[in-house]
């Protein structure tokens, strides 16, 4: 356990190093660094409000979530935590947790309560091997009290915590995944928190709807639609309540993605005959092809980081591969050597694609549909899932996480779990959910 | 004794007897005329036909009577009796003339049976545009992650061009679907490949471009859902649909 657990900080504390070497992903040794022991205390009650016992149920559910979720830490166990809650530094027995049982490194801690009205929270992040000078953080929050600002002050303050012990690393506790559900009856765009949570309905189109790709300013929802008799791309405005213009251009339109600075969208289009990748401003000025093959060009999306190169899907060979080019077009290399390969995700470093891999020999434990990653640069490449059919990964803006869509409960919903394979859970469970996309911040 | 001298005979007899009646009565009162033999009297006729009017296939009963006649002919069955009644089943509408002969002279009588022809079933050329296209025109199905017209599609493909040359107002979309095996995206590119395609081949065959329309359903409209080689069979093809 603890060789994995080592292993899986060395592939981890990798993805926030892009300069580190390329061979590390087959082979994996080295630095021994170790996750951070995390203890995460339930917040004491301050206050005499009636509601605060249900409040504070779900800050500590919340909080809880977010660091075991969050990849880096070894969460101690609360069966080992000291009998008495702290709720303040005053009360803190530091060498009860930084000792065995608990053993932890480092503790979050602090207390909660209504107060007129308001929901208030105090926290610390506290470091139980250092005695003299402990306190990391301090925070306060103050809203009004309901369970979302409850939900709402947690992420916060987890993210707090990540960012501080995570190498300096936005969290990804106030993200959201965008997705299509049919349990409206018909292929709908939703949205939900990054952790599953508050699955609400942002389409009504009562069509049949797919890829949706979040802006980076989090404001725009570019998806595929046949609402307008399609499949065109369309870009609904999440503020504005509303569609924002953008032409039909004519054959099949799909696959929609956008530039790192929000002003550009790569499609597939084949408005003139074949599908190709195009270039479009996003107010649907500017068209211009990439592609000129013939045979299927898809499912295009930008390196997020240079947004000088573009990878996609193309079928020009016989089966889909995944391709790399120039932002321009230029300097077209072929990235998988075989099978059926889809639905390209480019990390946030820009130094890996994720992508859906349907292999039939070779090493690793092929013949299922399963989620690869791949060092662009040396092109060698890891398999992360190995149950039921498995397609559209989405990288986490922190390339630490994934969000994918998997079929192995039964039917097809939508699955997170770390970079390197680890804690797989589901995040839907009604209906049939489909292609995630995760937003950028 | 012989014909000629009875004759002789006769003619004295009666010449005779006239001179004797005439001296007889010896005056001046000029003889009564002799009594005429009255003429033989006329015969008559009556035909009808109950019911005059049929439709084709039905039978209508003639009834005729006549009088003073010695020959009666009905025309087109021949001679018949003084009276009686015949049932016939003209094809078409009949003038039915009744002819009695007699000593008195000739008499004729008609009836006119009206035939008219039943409801004609409806012809083909009633049937819809729609229908026609539903019925005549195949679908062009395709090998896995393919897009090329083999074979069967081809000849499926020939016989709509055939038809839809013969009736040049129609016009259609070609749908192109994939199995459920690929990924979402990618299946929306083959889609409309295959539907490129099938439309290509059909130009090829003389079929108007500006007739049809294509659009790309991916796998999102599959036409079964079982797991199996036979469904994904069906689901890999260019569907053609009659656009109204």
């Amino acid at each position: 356990m603890r060789r994995f657990l080592a292993w899986s900080a060395v592939v981890l504390f990798c993805f926030s190093l892009p300069a580190f070497s390329q061979d590390w992903i087959r082979t994996g040794t080295g630095l021994g660094v170790e996750k951070v022991r995390l203890a995460a205390a339930d917040f004491k009650v301050a206050t005499a409000d009636a509601s605060n016992p249900q409040l504070q149920q779900v800050f500590d559910d919340v909080l809880w979530n977010d660091l075991a979720n969050a990849g880096i830490f070894d969460m101690v166990s609360k069966s080992f935590y000291p009998l008495q809650t702290p709720g303040t530094p005053q009360e803190l027995n530091i060498t009860a947790w930084g000792n065995p049982p608990p053993n932890a490194s480092m503790l979050a801690f602090g207390n909660l309560g209504v107060t007129g009205g308001d929901l208030q929270v105090q926290g610390w992040l506290f470091d139980a091997k250092n005695v003299s000078a402990p306190q990391v953080l301090g925070k306060q929050y103050k809203e009004p009290a309901s369970r979302e600002s409850a939900r709402d002050i947690a992420h916060k303050f987890a993210a707090e915590i990540i960012f501080r012990l995570g190498g300096g690393i936005p969290a990804i506790t106030d993200s959201k995944v965008f997705f299509i559900s049919t349990r409206s009856g018909h292929k709908e765009v939703w949205g939900m928190d990054y952790d599953g949570a508050n699955q609400h309905q942002i389409t009504r189109l009562g069509s049949i709807s797919l890829s949706p790709r979040i802006s980076p300013d989090g404001n725009r929802l570019a998806f595929t639609t046949y609402a307008r008799g399609g499949p065109d791309i369309v870009i609904w405005s999440l503020e504005l309540n509303r569609f924002l213009t953008f032409p039909k251009f004519g054959g099949t339109n799909a696959s929609p993605a956008w530039a790192p600075d929000g002003t550009k969208l790569l499609f597939s289009s084949s408005r003139n005959g074949d599908p190709e990748i195009y270039l479009v401003n996003d107010n649907g000025s500017g068209l211009k092809r990439l592609t000129a093959y013939k045979g299927v060009d898809i499912s295009p999306v930008w390196n997020p980081k240079t947004a000088a190169q573009i990878a996609w899907v193309s079928d020009r060979a016989g089966l889909p591969q995944i391709y790399i080019m120039d932002a321009d077009g230029a300097n077209v290399q072929r990235m998988t050597d075989g099978g059926y390969a889809v639905s390209p995700s480019w990390s946030p470093s820009g130094q890996f694609l994720l992508f859906s891999w349907s292999r039939k020999w070779g090493p690793g434990e092929p013949g299922g549909q399963d989620i690869y990653i791949m060092d662009i640069a040396s092109r060698q490449w890891v398999q992360l899932t190995r149950e039921g059919r498995n397609d559209f990964p989405s990288w986490a803006p922190d390339g630490r996480h994934i969000v994918f869509q998997s079929n192995r409960s039964g039917s097809d919903q939508i699955w997170t779990m770390l970079a390197d394979g680890s804690q797989q859970h589901q995040l839907t469970f009604t209906g049939s959910n489909t292609m995630p996309n995760w937003s950028w911040k | 004794m012989n014909h000629s001298r009875m004759k002789w005979i006769t003619i004295v007899a009666t010449l005779g007897s006239l001179m004797m009646l005439a001296t007889a009565g010896c005056h001046h009162a000029p003889p009564p005329p002799p009594p005429a033999t009255p003429p033989p009297p006329q015969p008559t006729a009556s035909l009808t036909a109950n019911p005059n009017s049929i439709q084709r296939g039905e039978s209508t009963t003639l009834t005729w009577q006549t009088t003073n006649a010695t020959a009666v002919t009905l025309e087109s069955i021949g001679a018949v009796q003084a009276n009686g009644s015949q049932q016939v089943t003209p094809t078409e509408s009949t003038t039915y003339r009744l002819t009695a002969k007699g000593s008195g002279g000739t008499q004729e009588a008609t009836a006119r049976v009206t035939v008219t022809q039943p409801q004609a079933p409806p012809t083909t050329a009633a049937q819809s545009d729609e229908e026609m296209f539903n019925q005549n025109v195949k679908d062009a199905f395709f090998d896995y992650d393919k897009s090329d017209i083999r074979p069967d599609a081809q000849q499926a493909l020939m016989a709509d061009a055939a038809f839809l040359q013969q009736h040049p107002n129609i016009r259609f979309t070609i749908e192109g679907h994939c199995d459920e095996r690929g990924s979402t995206e990618y299946n929306l590119g083959l889609g409309d490949r295959r539907a490129a395609a099938a439309k290509g081949f059909l130009v090829q065959q003389g079929v108007s471009a500006d007739r049809i329309r294509t659009i790309s359903y991916g796998k999102e409209k599959p036409f079964c859902t079982e797991h199996t080689e036979e469904c994904w069979q069906q689901n890999r093809r260019g569907h053609l649909v009659f656009q109204h």
